[in-house]
Order: C-alpha cells, then structure tokens, then sequence
C-alpha cells in the first residue's frame, strides 16, 4: 500500500474523530453551563446530586463510561443494540464527560466574579437571568479561556478513545494499518494529524484571547 | 422652597429599622426620612451601621426589623417587629426610585462607557436605544467625560470612572440618588473632581443621601447631616450644628479625631 492512500484512510477516520470532537463541543459547552448552575443551586439536594455526578465523571475513566453507556440499554432495558449504539454511544460518553469538567471550569469562572457586579446589577433592576447573560457570562468566558483551550486541546487527544469501543476513528485506523502493513508510519502520520489540528485550535483560541484583551478588571 | 417641600411627600421614608448579622446588632432602630431635593449627609466611624443603611436603603440588604417606603410605594411593612417585604414586580418598581454610586464604581468591565451607561435604560427599562443615546451624551458631557465614550472602565482614571458611575446612575432617572463613600478610593485630586459632580448635581435639586469622610464637603453640599454610631443616629440637625456645634459628646470625639 503506498503512502497516499494509507493518508487517504486516515484522513477518513481523521473525519471522524473530527466529528466525535465537534459533536462533544456542541453538548458539553452549553450542558456545562447547565451543569455548572446546578452544582451551585440554593437546593442542597441538587447541589449534592450535581457533585455526585461530576465526581463519577470525573473519577472514572472516560473508556469505561463509554462501556456503560453502551451496554446500558441492553442491560437495563432490554434494548437490542445496533451498530449505531456504538456511535451514539460515543458522543453521548463524551458529552457528559466533559460537561463535567466543563462545569468546574465555569464554576470556578462564575465564582470569581466580584459580588459588586451582581450588586450594581441589581440595584439598576437587571433581572438574575439578565444579570448572567449580560454580565457574569461575558467577564466569565474571558477568564476561562486559557482554562478551556487546555480542556479542548485534551479532547481532540481523547476522541482517539472511541478506538476502544470499535468506532473506526482516526486511532483505530492506523492501528489496523500498522499491523496489516507492518509499518510504522500510520502512527507517525496519525499524530502529525492531532498535532496539526492542535496547532490550528492554538491559534484560535489565541485569537479569541486576543479579542477579549480589550479589556481587563 | 421651604413650602414646596412641607407640602410634597417624603421621596424615601425609613422607620424603625433594625438588622443584625448574626449576634452582630448593626442597626438598632434607625428613622430617616428624606424630602425631595434634600441633601443628605451621613457621618460617623466604620461599622457605626452607615454602610449596612444605605444596603437597607437600596434593597441589598433586608431589614429584619423596621418598614421602607418610596413615595407611594411601600416596600417593606413592619408586622409585629418583624419586616415583610412586597413581591417581585413591585420589588423591582421600587428599585426605579434610587440610584447607587459604590465605592469601588462597580462599573462593568467588559462594557465601554456608553454602554456602561446606556445598557440598563434599553435592557431594564425597556427604553428606545436612539433617545437613550441622547440623554447618555448629555450626561456624559455634564460629568466632564467627553472623548471617553468608547473607553472601557480600565482605560480610565478612578475619578472618572466614579463620575461614569454616577452618570450610569442618573441615566435610570431615579429620584434619589445615593453615595457609598464615593471618594474614599480616590487621592485628593480626583476626589475634588468626584466632589465637584456631586455639587453640580445638588445644585440641581437632585435628591441624596451620601455616605462620606469629606466633613468639608458635608457641610458645603449637605442640607441635613446625620452622625451615625453604635447603629443608631446620634446626632442630626444642619450641617453647621452637627460638624461645628455637635451637642453629643460621641459626636465630638469623632470629630476631633477627624481634625487632628
């Protein structure tokens, strides 16, 4: 097999991965959040559920929560799984994952908001809604920043994971092409692939810091 | 002017009010009640209730003790010694009677000036973006802030960020305005600056309650000076009997430690 299509595979499974990375984004950036407002709820019960959950995520291997969620359905309910239910099961896992790790980061962007914000917020009458959407959110993206690019940085990385549960990634790809060719190479082209997107996922986040450098409190 | 006042009803009215943090008595039945276009002046050593007033004041803070009417609208009633508050929608009509101006501006960071000023009129109170422009220009020149328009707060001296502060107060047309030590983060020269706007503004008729270190200030600018200590008002009365004839022995001492 020559080099172009072995690139021509791996850029195929590099599709993918790419997908399993978009995918996670899209659920976990906004279920964060989410996430993040119920493990600082006024409701204790909720507060310990929300801690509960971000410490099992956060606690068990990521490999091992794609298992789960893709056997669940058979076990628990009696599902008869399908070749989607790997694929489902894949974004799903990631999703909840990094929500969680999501979440702490916004947590920790939240909490670092002065409480004179919120008091000249209030007394201007801006709603709670309004208040977080207006004022605390805007200061909190630019705080979390250098905290997220490390996060989205792990999960291109991560999407290689999926191999585990048979979704035929990037990952899995040169693993099958090193054992059928004997070679190397597919592993080297591989990480050339991470490590190129890597970069270009620098550079944006580089420039989203720099559009928010306008300012600083 | 002395007849216009005794006719018209109290802008803000504070009766019995009593809060404490914990085991921590900050105030203990505290009376004040302020008449339109009166200049207020609060005095009096840290943790005397000045600060824990003004929270009370302007809703930051809930009475357990007390009731608090604006105008027409009661806020908060005293049933049986203990303070019940109105709901939401009427929580928030009595917000739009008073403005604040924070020590630390509290101004939003991310935000330029006009939008510091512009953003709660169009988001709050639902106002058209076009008028509300206008008026911010207008304020914005009346606080000396021209050519600052498009800065952000970090771009700007603490004096003018304290006056982009009180133009983002005025810009919601309240009908009292109050100060939380104004001056206190600024060096002399920015305070003169702050002090200056405050003037003007009194010179207007504007209502309010200020809470200040400046007893030069206080008794230029203030109609009516209350010394706070012990969360109670010891002393009140015209700025040239509270600061320069105080009859209260605490008053005294607090002043002579101001002076030496």
């Amino acid at each position: 097999m020559d080099i172009a299509t072995m690139l021509q595979m791996l850029f195929e499974g590099f599709l993918v991965s790419m997908q399993i990375f978009a995918f996670t984004l899209i659920g976990a950036v906004p279920l964060g959040i989410v996430v993040a407002l119920l493990r600082m709820s006024r409701v204790a019960p909720v507060r310990w559920i929300t801690r509960l959950y971000i410490s099992i995520m956060r606690g068990t291997p990521l490999m091992l929560q794609m298992f789960a969620i893709y056997f669940a359905p058979y076990y628990v309910f009696g599902i008869q799984l399908t070749t989607d239910s790997k694929w489902y099961a894949t974004i799903v896992a990631f999703i909840v994952n990094y929500a969680a790790y999501f979440a702490e980061i916004y947590r920790s962007g939240i909490q670092s908001i002065p409480r004179g914000q919120y008091e000249a917020a209030e007394v201007l009458g801006y709603s709670r809604v309004q208040t977080f959407v207006h004022i605390v959110l805007p200061q909190v993206v630019k705080r979390i920043l250098p905290a997220m690019g490390n996060e989205v940085i792990t999960l291109v990385k991560d999407t290689s994971l999926a191999f585990s549960i048979g979704v035929a990634e990037m990952f899995s790809t040169a693993r099958a092409l090193v054992a059928s060719q004997v070679s190397m190479a597919p592993f080297a082209i591989a990480a050339a692939f991470y490590w190129v997107f890597n970069f270009l996922v620098e550079m944006v986040l580089g420039l989203l810091e720099k559009r928010l450098d306008y300012y600083h409190d | 002017m002395s007849t216009i006042k005794q006719q018209s009803s109290p802008v803000v009215a504070l009766a019995g009010a009593r809060k404490a943090f914990g085991d921590n008595e900050v105030l203990r039945g505290v009376s004040l009640s302020v008449d339109p276009g009166e200049v207020v002046a609060v005095i009096g050593p840290s943790g005397g209730g000045k600060s824990t007033l003004l929270r009370c004041l302007t809703l930051l803070e809930t009475l357990d003790a007390g009731s608090l009417s604006y105008g027409e609208l009661s806020v908060a009633r005293d049933e049986g010694g203990k303070t019940h508050y109105v709901k939401g929608p009427e929580l928030k009509r009595a917000r739009e009677h008073f403005g604040l101006v924070f020590q630390n501006y509290n101004l939003f960071p991310h935000m330029t000036v006009m939008q510091n000023i512009t953003d709660a009129p169009v988001r709050v109170q639902k106002r058209q973006r076009a008028e509300v422009e206008l008026e911010a220009q207008a304020l914005v020149a009346k606080m000396g802030l021209e050519g600052c328009e498009n800065k952000v707060p970090c771009q700007l001296s603490g004096g003018q960020q304290q006056r982009v502060s009180i133009a983002r107060a005025l810009a919601m047309n309240p009908e009292v305005l109050y100060f939380d030590e104004p001056t206190s983060a600024l060096d002399p020269e920015l305070t003169a600056e702050v002090l200056r706007v405050i003037k003007a503004l009194a010179a207007e008729n504007m209502t309010m309650v200020i809470v200040t270190h400046e007893m030069g200030f206080a008794r230029e600018v203030a109609d009516r000076v209350l010394f706070m200590d012990g969360g109670v008002i010891v002393e009140e009365g015209p700025a040239e009997q509270v600061i320069d004839h105080p009859r209260e022995a605490r008053t005294r001492a607090f002043l002579s430690h101001l002076s030496e």
